[in-house]
């Protein structure tokens, strides 16, 4: 295969759809998942005489996204008409945003995959070029179940709010694509925007792909390029760019020229297919939309946007990293708002502790209660053991109260019932014994009622300490301090070493 | 009311509108008496105009009765209370059959209610009908459409001008207290002139547009035709005002316009200044139009309006510029009537179409008449990318630079005053074939569109009857400073007062108007 004698640039047209509760410009209502053509008004139709208002919270939204993106905000952007004759277009055009975008540059940081280990995060950036607000198309269906040889239209979809976020050519490989677009789910997920589910189609993406020979590689020159539509889920996403990389290598090995084209990809072949090459490309008559005024963003609304935008989730990740998590813990704990928000309200309930503190939090949380969490089917936010009583049970483990085995129990036992994990501590009889004399005293019964194993203990057979740790356990039902009976037992054991040797 | 029967006037169509909603409300008359006389005037005589593209007598009655419901049981009524009005049939009446003169409409029931509509009906009105337009607004004689065109009351061979002409015609001929019309380069005004009415095209932006169906929405505004400047005003002061439905409209507050129409009325017009542009008064101009401009410019300096020149040097580019941003929104703007959701649809011919591209083929090529036809190819031509710059974006250049000279204008003057329209109304037929001529016959009009100023036409009398052509009435063009209707209004009835053609009505074969 030629394709290492190629590098690979891709860009990305993802639209991400805003989960405002009405439409872009039109006050009906919408939300994925509706009964066909229930969620329309009179402007959903493209009825004559409906006109456009834009939805001052879309725009909110879609300011949050360009802020955090580190974007230039336009004080005055405009609408504008893209034109083409399509059923699920009930205007025959769609009112988006063209040579005046609302955004302006920002980048994109993913992972940088090909970085050697490091401490920290190696990352890359990915440039911006712009990000536009628009509405969105109805849905066709051809010939589905019950309606063979019909086209259905639904409607619902019809006006609802994207942003469309468009990246310079800046990415390598599939890979990189496919992280590029994880970094955009956490994100719009993080600022509250959108769902961005790809599978509800809340998030999708167009793949332009070109190759140009490696040494050609940072240069201006770029080789022609292909745009792959309608990608809908992460697998497709790799899949269909890898495709198409095969597809332009091939046709560059023979030395014949890729033709700039629109292609789709069929997954069942794993082949991308053209659909219509530049030629027959449609021209989609811009011009700004007369129907409303320029967009003008106020400082104000720009200033309420900024406030409402988060932690971001690289800050987050460099922050839980500084707390001493390692990458991985930092990203788990970064990847989902719940999760991050539940992390950091059971860190802070958590008296200051030394740098173990968050790693403690962190064990917990990812090992013990996830796995409750999971085997519920609950989402965190669910979860009955609120952030202060895990970082409750936490504190009784450390301070010797329970054992770490009873604090497993003790969570389990709080999941279960939804209550505090001090009072299942004290009803059930979790407190461990701690106490030295009673210890003490368990000790010696336990070493003077096996001679034999203690005369082999001395003797250097070392093992023999955890029988004697067991024993004690057996006769404290449990309750000993594990701790505190291996101090004594050695101080006990120092005791008979002495006076056995004098 | 019953008490005096010798104080009924026997004819309350020739009251005023204002009039009418006075003794509606102190019960002197009633919606039901008001309306039914409406009601029996357009049975009898528009057979002859065709002004009516559908009259609802019995839902304009049930409103009337509403009405005189509503004002026994003590409840304040609107300041249109019983007036019996007549639409455009462009403006949406929820549940009333709203065609836009197309057949590509015929037969569709909007199922929500527009705006215009609306106010109006919150003021008291009653709705009488739909009137006949232009295919989509598009024409100034009426003649673009698939329907019988309808005929000037002054003379019956004649256009009633257009686009608004059914409504021109009605307010005329006395067929509607107070007529609804749209003004994209002139669809108000020149037919009130045809027509010898009054007709406002306010300020971009004062009136709502949602629920008017859109010809080119950066020049298209709603505004009242009327027989007096009084009725326009009060007309204009039911439907100004925000509409969070538009996001152009205005939420500048609305004056009260008849304090202004009072003021013209009573008062002289000493302080204003009438600025007049003498090289747009060149060739072209009916000899007779010009007579009577000459003659209006003298009644306002009677009455004590200083007259000053003025010169707005891209003048010449107006139409130029027009026809290539009403066409390119008209393009865009009627690509919805693809006969997948609403009206006419060849999916419902005897040969359904056999592909998606057959079915919007069909549908807009048998459903569009030739001049809507003729715009949209124009408007698709003028906004492809590669004609783009040369057309729509010069187009918008001579508007910057139009709405510039007039803001230079207006420091030397507070309204510009022209004829509506170089000629009379024509006959029937006779610029048919010549749509360029038919185009220039917007000259004076258009501005006001692309600048989005206010420009009101009232009566200036009649040419002299010849050999070729009867007395046809000629109407006076006053362009303003943005938001400045009541300047317009002001001055244009300190004229009426001045002059006897707001009490002329014309009389036609099948009725006097």
């Amino acid at each position: 295969m030629a394709v290492a004698d190629y590098e690979v640039v891709i860009g990305l047209e993802v639209h991400c759809q805003l989960s405002t509760e009405t439409k872009m410009f039109t006050d009906c209502a919408y939300h994925v998942g509706a009964e066909s053509n229930a969620l329309t008004d009179a402007y959903s139709w493209g009825l004559p005489g409906t006109l456009p208002v834009p939805n001052q919270r879309a725009v909110e939204y879609a300011l949050r996204l360009g802020l955090a993106l580190g974007c230039a905000i336009r004080p005055v952007s405009r609408w504008a008409r893209k034109h083409y004759f399509y059923p699920d277009l009930p205007k025959g055009y769609q009112i988006t945003q063209s040579d005046l975008p609302y955004a302006q540059g920002g980048a994109v940081e993913i992972p940088d995959r090909g970085a050697a280990d490091s401490e920290g995060f190696a990352t890359k950036t990915v440039r911006l070029h712009h990000i536009h607000m628009e509405e969105d198309a109805g849905k066709n269906t051809h010939g589905g179940h019950g309606s063979e040889g019909l086209s259905l239209i639904d409607y619902n979809r019809a006006g609802a709010p994207l942003v469309e976020i468009v990246s310079e050519p800046d990415l390598r490989s599939a890979v990189e694509a496919a992280d590029y677009m994880r970094e955009l789910r956490q994100l719009v997920r993080t600022l509250g925007i959108s769902e961005a589910n790809m599978e509800e189609g809340t998030l999708r993406c167009d793949a332009n792909v070109s190759l140009r020979r490696r040494e050609l590689a940072g240069s201006e020159t770029y080789g022609t390029r292909c745009e792959i539509k309608n990608l809908n889920s992460f697998k497709f996403l790799e899949a269909a760019i890898l495709a198409e990389i095969r597809r332009q290598a091939d046709l560059l090995d023979r030395g014949e020229a890729v033709v700039q084209s629109t292609l789709s990809y069929d997954t069942a072949r794993d082949q991308t297919k053209i659909m219509r090459t530049k030629e027959a490309a449609a021209d989609y008559r811009y011009f700004p939309e007369p129907d409303m005024p320029a967009l003008r963003i106020s400082k104000a609304m720009l200033e309420a946007a900024r406030a409402a935008v988060p932690e971001l989730p690289w800050a987050r990740r460099r922050r839980l990293l500084s707390l001493g998590l390692s990458t991985y813990d930092a990203g788990v704990l970064s990847a989902e708002q719940g999760l991050a928000a539940y992390f950091d309200d059971a860190l802070a309930a958590l008296k200051p502790g030394g740098e173990g503190t968050a790693k403690l939090a962190c064990n917990w949380i990812t090992g013990d209660l996830l796995k409750l969490v999971n085997g519920h089917g609950h989402a965190i936010e669910d979860c009955p053991v609120t952030p202060s009583w895990l970082a409750e049970l936490i504190a009784l483990v450390e301070d010797g109260t329970i054992s770490r085995r009873a604090g497993k129990e003790v969570l389990d036992k709080s999941y279960a019932e939804a209550r505090s994990p001090a009072a299942i501590v004290e009803r059930d009889g979790y407190r461990q014994v701690s106490d030295t004399g009673a210890i003490e005293a368990m000790i010696r019964e336990v070493v003077a009622a096996n001679p034999k194993q203690l005369a082999q203990l001395l003797g250097g057979k070392d093992k023999l300490r955890g029988f004697f740790v067991g024993q004690v356990m057996k006769r404290s039902k449990g309750q000993a301090n594990p701790k505190v009976v291996q101090e004594v037992l050695a101080t006990v054991l120092a005791e008979h070493r002495d006076s056995s040797s004098d | 009311m019953a008490d005096d029967p010798t104080s009924i006037d026997p004819s309350p169509r020739s009251m005023s509108a204002r009039a009418m909603a006075e003794a509606v409300r102190s019960g002197e008359r009633s919606a039901r008496e008001l309306t039914q006389a409406y009601l029996d005037a357009i049975a009898e005589r528009d057979g002859a105009l065709h002004s009516y593209r559908l009259v609802d007598a019995e839902g304009a009655l049930a409103r009337a009765d509403a009405i005189d419901a509503e004002r026994s049981r003590g409840a304040t009524l609107g300041p249109l209370a019983g007036v019996p009005v007549g639409l455009k049939d462009n403006f949406v009446t929820a549940d009333l059959d709203t065609t836009c003169g197309s057949r590509m409409l015929e037969g569709w029931r909007p199922p929500y209610a527009g705006s215009h509509a609306a106010r109006l009906l919150d003021a008291g009105a009653v709705i009488l009908g739909k009137l006949a337009m232009d295919e989509f607004a598009m024409g100034s004689s009426n003649e673009n459409t698939p329907f019988e065109p309808v005929r000037n009351p002054w003379a019956l061979d004649r256009v009633p001008g257009g686009s608004s002409g059914g409504t021109a015609s009605a307010v005329a001929a006395g067929l509607c207290a107070l007529g609804l019309g749209s003004d994209t380069g002139g669809s108000i005004r020149q037919p009130a002139s045809l027509c010898g009415v009054v007709g406002l095209k306010p300020t971009y932006g004062r009136v709502t547009r949602a629920g008017m169906i859109a010809f080119a929405s950066s020049l298209d505004q709603a505004g009242p035709l009327a027989r007096t400047v009084e009725d326009a005003a009060l007309g204009l002061s039911v439907l100004a005002g925000a509409d969070p439905r538009d996001a152009t409209s205005l939420r500048a507050p609305v004056p009260d316009y008849l304090a202004a129409v009072d003021a013209g009325r009573e008062g002289d017009l000493k302080g204003v200044k009438v600025g007049v542009q003498r090289s747009s008064l060149g060739e072209g101009l009916a000899d007779s139009v010009r007579a009577r401009f000459e003659a209006s410019l003298e009644v306002l300096a009677e009455r004590g309006a200083e007259l000053v020149d003025v010169e707005l040097p891209h003048f010449h580019l107006a139409v130029a510029a027009y026809y290539v941003v009403a066409t390119a929104e008209a393009s865009s703007n009627l690509a919805r009537y693809d006969g997948v959701r609403y009206g006419a649809s060849a999916a419902r011919e005897d040969s359904p179409p056999s592909s998606l591209v057959e079915l919007y083929e069909r549908t807009r090529s048998t459903h569009f008449g030739a001049e809507v036809k003729r715009r949209i190819l124009l408007g698709t031509f003028v906004l492809r990318s590669e004609s783009y710059a040369d057309y729509y974006g010069r187009a918008m250049k001579v508007r910057t630079l139009l709405a510039r000279d007039y803001a230079g204008a207006f420091e030397r003057c507070d309204l510009i005053a022209s004829p509506t329209s170089p000629v009379p109304a024509w006959r029937l037929g006779e610029k048919l074939d010549d749509p360029l001529a038919m185009y220039l016959s917007d000259v004076f009009t258009i501005g006001a569109n692309l600048a989005g100023l206010p420009a009101i036409s009232i009566p200036a009398g009649f040419c002299e009857p010849c050999d070729d052509c009867p007395r046809l009435p000629i109407g006076l063009q006053l362009t303003g400073r943005r938001l400045d209707e009541a300047t317009l209004l002001r001055v244009s009835a300190a004229h009426e007062a001045a002059t006897p053609w707001a009490a002329e009505r014309p009389t036609f074969e099948g009725g006097q108007g």
